[in-house]
């Protein structure tokens, strides 16, 4: 029997309105990896956030090594040993690897206030051994990729010798590949003693990591399970309570109709080489690959996002110029972005703006009025429709749950009158009821015969949503293949097709 | 949980229009108990009057700080905008509407300038429109031979900031005109921002420009027309200005755009952009307006009204940055 790192106790606390805790339990043995799973809204964050010390217990017992103990500051929580990773990096992206690893707890020579640069280095050199990250300590964080910088943040928190570690949603932004990568180092902090909590969506990768399970709903303990003898369908019921919508019901996969876009030897440097593809009507294309394939970049330059070096873009069979997202609004295609909270929506705006943002020309009268009735109407038509979760049209979408912002995104294109979409990561950062709602949405305007492009970095979900699936390597499409053909191993193989 | 933030929020957002507002009656309360001279009618139109060009001001330049832009050359532009007008209806003989017409898009150019540096050269609109501050100021001086311009021979020029249309209507009410337009610009202004695609936009460019710009808007054309029509209350503000003095003066306006910028910002734009409206700008105006008025009546210095002022703003927006965390 490990010994017991951490140990919440009957956990309460209540925001005006809210009662966000209730009676929580949770507790973490030394050398376990221990997941913490529910739906967004759930209470996993801010049961950390009372551990970690941004919020104060309105009662309840914190054991820590089995003294009980008041954790009033992040400070001090890090102090003890209790490190967070959360999932939108605190890294300053102007400073390098190794400042932001020592940021605030710089090594000086003399005379004092001299910052030791060559120690810094040396320090964060090991620090970036342990985590297998091959970045020279002087590289600036703006210059790495988002896994990289997750890879950065652990060696932070290792740089404080921690003993408890949280990590919400660590694998958010990384591949297949790079989630391995993070196991390995996982698996060793593990077998060095080291607990870690682990918050995330991706029910399969708990199997994989996970040594225990606790489920939260609505505030409230749930149950916490051995994962070896439990299931992910047993998981799923535990965080939700009800049925859910699982998969496509049927994928024609030889779907015989009539091309709407095609892209032709598109070329952008290093990142999008001789790219050709074609897109059907009511199809779901998937697009899979490894982060930094360049995907996303495929899916900006369709857009008119980025500027293209080449290439030709048929829509219906018309040769068309994009410059901008402008031009490619013109022609019926809607992007959806990975980052939905930055490039998306407008946050500090209402559901009735976002929704007829990109469409406004439709709702004015006299040339520059808002027709006021007739946007507040298509809004709560689109709330209705697509079941989106909201006292109201006029509620800003920063209150806004993930799932339901994604929904609001959606909406702006359906409102549009899209008749292609490109989705990005679609299911970013999204819990498993809202998750299974939006492929749901995504089967229903195929079937409706919209086309869409998704943007996968989950395989499962390529491969349960895709007609056909494009795989995409280093800039490259290293492969087609049908839905009905397809595993995980052959796209990974392809996507790992690099190039001699 | 998130609903119950969310009303929050709604309810915090009017809550600084009428802290301002709130601000606005106790200073007047102060100051009359102060001083017996304080509500006297005369003193009242003085601060009416004193607020017109600044509350203009200030109604152009929220359109530009709503979208996370700011534009420090409204107090000179005004200058020159004003010379211009002199120029075209004293210089070169011009008939006093068109030379009005003329004077305003001279402003509405210095904004469109202003537009084409921020969206197209992508200046940042701090460093934009420093230089123009200074373009502008030198071009009223070259312009005018550093000599102010009189409209002597046009006598129905002046009229236009100094007549009083509300005492015909109600005789002894004698409220300049300048008044009057500028609460018409401000409604004006408060329309163009909350019912028209314009302010929607403005909106949305200051609270996420590039969702805005993937959502297929033309950001760029749309900042341009922003700082345009910035330009075009910078150009009424130069015509109310000289008609006012009956007499365009080349070395004002320095100075009035922080006036302007001061009197936003403490109505509740937010200087980060997405946030303000035309209300709280007219009401930050008289803000501005009454303690000057007021401290002058009770003979304080006009170097601590200044710091007076400073500490205000500072106030203004630290409560604004409470607002914030709150919610």
């Amino acid at each position: 029997m490990a010994d017991i790192l951490v140990s919440m106790q009957d956990i309460d606390k209540s925001f005006p309105g809210v009662h966000a805790l209730k009676k929580c339990r949770f507790e973490l043995r030394s050398g376990e990896v221990h997941a913490l799973v529910g739906e967004n809204g759930a209470g996993k964050s801010t049961l950390m956030k009372v551990l970690t010390g941004i919020y104060q217990k309105d009662s309840g017992k914190i054991l820590y090594k089995e003294e009980e103990v008041t954790i009033s500051s992040p400070r001090q929580a890090r102090e003890m040993g209790i490190s967070i990773i959360h999932q939108e990096l605190n890294l300053a992206q102007h400073l390098t690897v190794a400042q932001n690893i020592f940021l605030g707890r710089e090594p000086r020579k003399f005379p004092r206030f001299v910052l030791d640069e060559r120690e810094i280095n040396k320090k964060t050199e090991k620090l970036l051994e342990m985590v297998h990250l091959d970045v020279e300590p002087s590289t600036r964080v703006s210059n790495l990729t988002v896994a990289k910088q997750q890879m950065v943040e652990i060696a932070k928190a290792l740089s404080f010798d921690s003993e408890v570690l949280i990590m919400d949603e660590p694998t958010a932004a990384l591949t297949e590949s790079e989630i391995e990568e993070l196991f390995k180092i996982i698996n060793n902090l593990r077998n060095k003693g080291v607990g870690i909590i682990y918050i995330s969506h991706r029910l399969e990768e708990l199997k994989q990591i996970s040594d225990r399970i606790t489920v939260m709903r609505d505030g409230s303990y749930v149950n916490t399970v051995d994962t070896k003898d439990t299931t992910i369908d047993e998981i799923i019921s535990m965080m939700v309570g009800r049925v859910i919508y699982e998969s496509s019901p049927e994928i024609p996969t030889d779907k015989q109709e009539e091309v709407v876009l095609e892209v032709r030897n598109l070329n952008r440097g290093k990142v999008i080489k001789n790219v050709s593809f074609k897109l059907k009507k009511g199809e779901i294309l998937g697009f899979a690959g490894l982060m930094g394939a360049g995907r996303t970049e495929v899916a900006r330059a369709v857009f008119g996002a980025d500027k293209l070096e080449s290439g030709e873009i048929f829509i219906n069979g018309q040769k068309v110029s994009i410059k901008s997202p402008a031009d490619a609004v013109k022609y019926g295609i809607g992007y959806l972005s990975e980052d939905r909270k930055r490039f998306g929506l407008t946050l500090g705006m209402d559901i009735e703006t976002n929704v007829v943002m990109a469409s406004f020309k439709k709702f004015l009268k006299y040339l520059i009025w808002v027709n006021k009735k007739k946007t507040s109407q298509v809004a709560s038509q689109i709330v209705e429709i697509l079941k989106i979760k909201t006292p109201g049209i006029g509620q800003k979408t920063k209150n806004l749950s993930g799932g339901n912002q994604q929904k609001v995104v959606i909406g702006k294109w359906l409102t549009r009158d899209s008749n292609i979409l490109i989705f990005d990561e679609p299911t970013r950062g999204i819990d498993v009821g809202a998750k299974s709602e939006i492929y749901k949405l995504l089967n229903d305007l195929a079937k409706q015969g919209k086309s869409i492009i998704m943007i996968s970095s989950e395989l499962p979900e390529i491969l349960r949503m895709s007609h056909r699936i494009v795989v995409m390597c280093e800039g490259r499409i290293t492969g087609e293949i049908n839905a009905n053909e397809a595993t995980q191993e052959n796209i990974m193989k392809l996507a790992t097709a690099r190039e001699a | 949980m998130k609903t119950k933030f969310g009303n929050l929020k709604i309810n915090s957002n009017a809550t600084q229009k009428i802290l301002a507002f709130a601000g606005l009656i106790v200073l007047i309360i102060v100051f009359s108990i102060a001083s017996p001279h304080f509500l006297k009618f005369s003193n009242i139109k003085g601060i009416l009057l004193s607020t017109a060009v600044n509350g203009v001001l200030a109604i152009g330049v929220t359109f530009v700080i709503i979208t996370g832009g700011i534009d420090l050359s409204v107090g000179t532009g005004m200058t020159l905008a004003g010379v211009m007008t002199g120029v075209f209806i004293t210089n070169m003989k011009m008939p006093v509407p068109l030379g009005v017409l003329l004077g305003i898009l001279t402003g509405a150019l210095i904004g469109f300038i202003n537009g084409i540096g921020v969206a197209k050269l992508k200046l940042p609109p701090f460093i934009a429109t420093l230089g123009m501050m200074q373009v502008t100021k030198g071009l009223s001086l070259v312009i005018s031979n550093a000599k102010p311009i009189y409209f002597y021979e046009t006598p129905n020029f002046t009229k236009i900031s100094t007549d009083s249309v509300i005492n015909r209507l109600i005789p002894g009410f004698d409220i300049p005109n300048a008044v009057l337009i500028m609460f018409i610009l401000a409604l004006i202004g408060g329309a163009i921002l909350t019912k028209t695609i314009i302010g929607r936009y403005t909106f949305a460019i200051g609270s996420n420009e590039e969702a805005t710009r993937l959502s297929g808007i033309k950001v760029d054309s749309w900042k341009i027309l922003i700082y345009t029509i910035t330009g075009v209350f910078v150009g009424i503000a130069g015509v109310l200005m000289s008609a006012r003095l009956n007499s365009a003066q080349p070395a004002i306006g320095t100075g009035y755009e922080m006036d302007a910028i001061s009197a936003a910002v403490i109505g509740g734009t937010s200087l980060s952009g997405g946030e303000g409206t035309m209300l709280g700008a007219i009401i930050g105006a008289f803000i501005i307006s009454v303690i000057t008025n007021g401290l002058r009546i009770l003979s304080v210095p006009q170097q601590w009204q200044m710091v007076v002022t400073g500490a205000i703003v500072i106030f203004a927006v630290y409560a604004d940055i409470l607002r914030r965390r709150k919610a």
